[in-house]
């Protein structure tokens, strides 16, 4: 269903000379679930994964300080005030949630478009959704000041006798973001369902085994239930595949729908999908190569895999400096006073720095994506990535801050800087994030086998012998 | 006692050490009349499925009812709210300003019809069914790593202890064992 014969073969193959292949040739059924398994299985605990894990853990234990303070201060401790009111919370959340969807892009989109070189990235790419999901959520929570009442956002039958104003974005968020999550919390879970049963035969210590087994839920591949299964796979991406492109179109109506000037703009829903998938690309290679270093999965994720990656990063970052070139060109052509002076703002304002730091991380520089040698260098992916995510969250920055702190009256004008919590609870969900992926990658499998056995040349069945 | 009757057992199954030969050892027990038997493999064989007769699922339909009972009563929670219980004028937008509904009728469309497909592939696939008599070949495991196996349940009707094991022998398995229940 998902690949046929025909595009196995081209996948196998090398396009053109120059191009790597999906997968390096000597694997069987059994190495590419040696290799994955094992990762988790047999590896002893190394002095690295101690180390990395206890650094995010000093940061988990900053995020807990810094809530557990702003619980008892209010949200006074950070630097938001009016006119403005959405700061770091906003900025952050925007932010999280977009490298979310790169994940939810290799796994969905990238599956109906039969690119099967997404099978040895999507499940650390989804795990990566989640997590960054996670993150991204606290934010809008915290940011509510009294987080406990935080259910109120649900249309539930109450005795105030109130419900939710659906004609707010803010509500549509509350609904794009907890689909989001349940949705990609499912489809993660379902992809690793068979790899769960690979994993509870192949653990040899008791307990791993009654884990991995209660997890696997008795999965015994039967052919009947891969159909079903694969209807099921298949369905689901065809689901998230709308659903991502609406969690950020949503995201982007919280500013589109206000009159702001800088964020009333029809060009926000396209730009905010395409640089969200900018942001999550990046950090996909930021995660892929040291965990394709560490965990010795060359074979597997290979220089194909982050050479797509930088295709795309490179593609969606010329949309997002589009959405730049638009944003001034309305700006400029709209005649509004405000308009205007929004753009004079940014460029000569008080936050000019940041502005003109966001050109250099988001257009500038991931201009060197262009030369295959860059596309080619490991380390230079990797920088290239880290820019690219400090530049989508400077983006935020600017988006929210400078609109906010000028807007239509003189007298309401105001100055925002973040204090040392904003930076702390920012911080410390870097810190939640890093953990969950240490955690996940020694936990379960952080590539799909089913999938990667299917890329084998031997799992085509052929089709002249069986007739 | 033992030797008195035959004794009951799940079924007759052979391991093979390719997708090619699975698809061909069940078009052949298909052709020679099986119908209660299962195919297993270490990842989605679309032609294994189709070898056994099985050609479609109910998972479609049930994400499409799911799909449409989600965005529909997402809808009409939307109107009964903002039309009939709490009406509120903002902005001076109609009370059934239907486009502002979309957003959340698209979510919950997708929220429900995705659950109910999860859901509902689970319960149609028995699972979770944590024992299974297949389980109890010690072979069976590597069901979940490169082998490949088929089995002829002793439930079906043209089931015979001696029969089926000749049968099975002439697909030429890697290994032909008895399945305790």
């Amino acid at each position: 269903m998902r690949e046929g014969p025909e595009e196995k073969t081209l996948l196998q193959d090398v396009p053109w000379p120059d191009e790597p292949p999906v997968m390096l040739p000597g694997e069987t059924y059994g190495t590419v679930t040696d290799t994955i398994a094992d990762a988790v299985l047999t590896r002893p605990i190394g002095l690295g994964w101690m180390t990395g894990l206890f650094i995010a853990g000093m940061f988990v234990m900053l995020l807990l300080v810094a809530v557990t303070y702003l619980f008892i201060r209010g949200v006074g401790i950070w630097g938001i005030n009016i006119p403005v009111g959405w700061g770091f919370a906003i900025i952050n959340f925007v932010w999280w949630i977009g490298i979310g969807h790169a994940g939810t892009l290799i796994s969905a989109i990238l599956l109906l478009l039969k690119q099967t070189w997404r099978n040895s990235i999507n499940r650390f790419a989804e795990a990566m959704t989640l997590f960054a999901v996670a993150c991204a959520g606290m934010f809008p929570l915290l940011h509510m000041g009294r987080p406990w009442l935080g259910y109120w956002l649900f249309p539930y039958p109450n005795s105030m006798g109130v419900w939710p104003q659906f004609r707010s974005p803010l509500v549509w968020d509350v609904f794009a973001v907890s689909t989001y999550a349940t949705i990609s919390a499912v489809f993660w879970y379902v992809g690793l369902v068979p790899d769960f049963a690979t994993m509870r035969e192949k653990a040899t210590h008791a307990i791993p085994r009654k884990v991995y087994g209660l997890l696997a839920m008795g999965w015994r591949g039967s052919a009947r239930h891969w159909k079903r299964y694969e209807s099921l796979y298949i369905l689901l991406a065809g689901l998230a595949t709308p659903l991502v492109l609406s969690v950020h179109t949503v995201v982007s109506f919280d500013f589109a729908i206000a009159i702001v000037p800088g964020w009333h703009t029809t060009i926000f829903p396209p730009y905010f999908v395409a640089g969200a998938i900018y942001s999550g690309f990046a950090m996909v290679l930021v995660l892929a190569i040291p965990i394709r270093k560490f965990y010795h999965l060359e074979s597997l994720i290979t220089m194909r895999h982050l050479q797509n990656s930088a295709k795309v990063m490179l593609a969606t970052g010329l949309i997002v400096g589009y959405g730049y070139f638009f944003e001034t060109f309305i700006g400029m052509y709209s005649g509004s006073t405000y308009e205007r002076f929004m753009l004079q703002n940014r460029w000569f304002g008080q936050y000019a720095p940041l502005y003109w730091a966001l050109i250099l991380c988001n257009i500038l520089i991931p201009q060197v994506l262009w030369f295959p040698k860059v596309r080619r260098n490991i380390t230079m992916l990797f920088l290239v990535s880290l820019d690219i995510l400090v530049g989508m969250w400077l983006e935020r920055f600017v988006i929210v801050v400078t609109s906010l702190s000028r807007d239509f009256l003189p007298s309401s004008w105001g100055h925002y800087t973040p204090t040392r919590w904003d930076w702390a609870v920012f911080t410390g969900t870097l810190g939640f994030f890093s953990l969950a992926m240490f955690l996940f990658i020694r936990i379960m499998p952080a590539i799909s086998i089913f999938e990667m056995r299917q890329l084998l040349p031997e799992s085509e069945v052929k089709t002249d012998e069986a007739a | 006692m033992k030797q008195l009757k035959v004794p009951a057992i799940y079924g007759i199954m052979a391991e093979f050490e390719s997708s090619t030969d699975l698809v061909i050892a069940t078009k052949a027990a298909y052709a020679a009349g099986y119908r209660k038997m299962d195919a297993y493999s270490p990842f989605p064989i679309e032609e294994a499925s189709e070898a056994l007769g099985f050609h479609k699922t109910r998972v479609p339909l049930i994400v499409l009812v799911g799909a449409l009972l989600g965005g529909s009563g997402a809808y009409a929670l939307q109107y009964w709210i903002n039309v009939i219980s709490f009406p509120l004028n903002i902005g001076g937008r109609p009370w059934h300003s239907w486009p502002a509904f979309i957003v959340p009728t698209f979510e919950m469309t997708v929220l429900f019809g995705g659950l109910a497909g999860v859901f509902g592939m689970f319960a149609l696939n028995g699972l979770p069914m944590p024992h299974h008599p297949v389980f109890n070949d010690d072979r069976f495991g590597r069901v979940t790593r490169d082998r490949f196996f088929l089995c002829v349940e002793a439930a079906d009707p043209k089931f015979d202890l001696v029969g089926t094991n000749e049968f099975m022998q002439s697909l030429r398995p890697l290994s032909i064992s008895e399945v305790p229940h």
